[in-house]
């Protein structure tokens, strides 16, 4: 098996906030993401395919079937957008790394047909990123 | 769907420190010729980089793995004060008997934040330069990178 990875950016606005939270509550857990306006992110997304090279083409799959399929599923749905208003996968889920990591997965997973996804990794900053991957991928996730 | 899914919450920090690599088991010449540069006997530092992966649920009411103030904050407890800025093989007691390679230190910090209570530690891993990285993954788990 070979992963191949792709790499793209994007960046979005948010806000962490609970409506069923009191707003000392919402302040409390989430500090300055709670901020009334918001704010916004330049995040990288990485995401690896698992596959076996095609015997003719040598690939996994053909990157530039890749690339349309994060450009139509992602950057069109995400990029310059506010999370919460505009991205409707997201509605009434609080859009931190784990969740968008999650959705992202979501939307590519029917898509990609050669191969399949391995990884989704999403960076909101080099210091914070979620992995979403399925579980028992790799012996991972035995607990 | 989502139940079929894992997900992992990764945060990085960084720390300063410096190590010599030397064991008493072994001659002057034999340390030498192992460790090389390493061995020279006044020391060096590093700037570290510790990247944690920790899994868990995401809680419904907060979209979150573990509460990132909450991971910060024991991070820098049980890690970061004891490690930055200081000598790994005189300040930090498990490098007293071990030698502090990166792969020991990975054992290290993985045996310091694994208790920690809102979320299960899946790995650590310390980038020792930008071209230098170890991982470790607990005694049970093989290579569980995702």
């Amino acid at each position: 098996m070979v992963l191949l990875t792709r790499k793209i950016e994007f960046s979005a606005s948010h806000r962490y906030h609970n409506p069923s939270l009191s707003a000392e509550e919402n302040r409390r857990i989430f500090g300055k993401c709670n901020n009334p306006h918001g704010h916004g992110h330049n995040y990288t997304l990485q995401v690896t395919i698992e596959g076996e090279p095609d015997p003719v083409t040598g690939m996994v799959l053909d990157l530039k079937e890749l690339k349309e399929i994060l450009e139509r599923e992602v950057m069109q749905r995400m990029d310059h957008r506010h999370l919460n208003y505009e991205v409707a996968e997201l509605a009434g889920q609080i859009p931190t790394c784990e969740n968008i990591a999650r959705v992202i997965w979501q939307l590519l997973e029917p898509k990609i047909t050669q191969g399949r996804l391995h990884r989704v990794r999403l960076y909101e900053s080099p210091d914070l990123f979620a992995d979403c991957y399925r579980n028992g991928a790799n012996g991972a996730g035995k607990s | 769907m989502s139940g079929t899914l894992k997900i992992e919450l990764g945060r990085r920090y960084r720390f300063s420190a410096s190590h010599r690599l030397h064991t008493p088991q072994l001659s002057e010449k034999e340390n030498s010729r192992i460790f090389g540069k390493c061995n020279n006997p006044y020391g060096h530092g590093h700037n570290y980089v510790v990247e944690v992966s920790m899994s868990g649920d995401v809680d419904a009411a907060t979209g979150m793995i573990a509460n990132l103030a909450d991971l910060d904050a024991f991070v820098e407890r049980q890690v970061l004060e004891e490690f930055d800025h200081k000598s790994l093989n005189e300040d930090v007691p498990a490098f007293r008997e071990k030698v502090p390679t990166t792969e020991n230190l990975c054992i290290e910090i993985f045996r310091r934040l694994k208790s920690f209570p809102k979320a299960k530690l899946e790995r650590i891993r310390v980038e020792e330069t930008g071209n230098n990285s170890f991982e470790y993954a607990g005694e049970n788990q093989e290579g569980n990178r995702p």
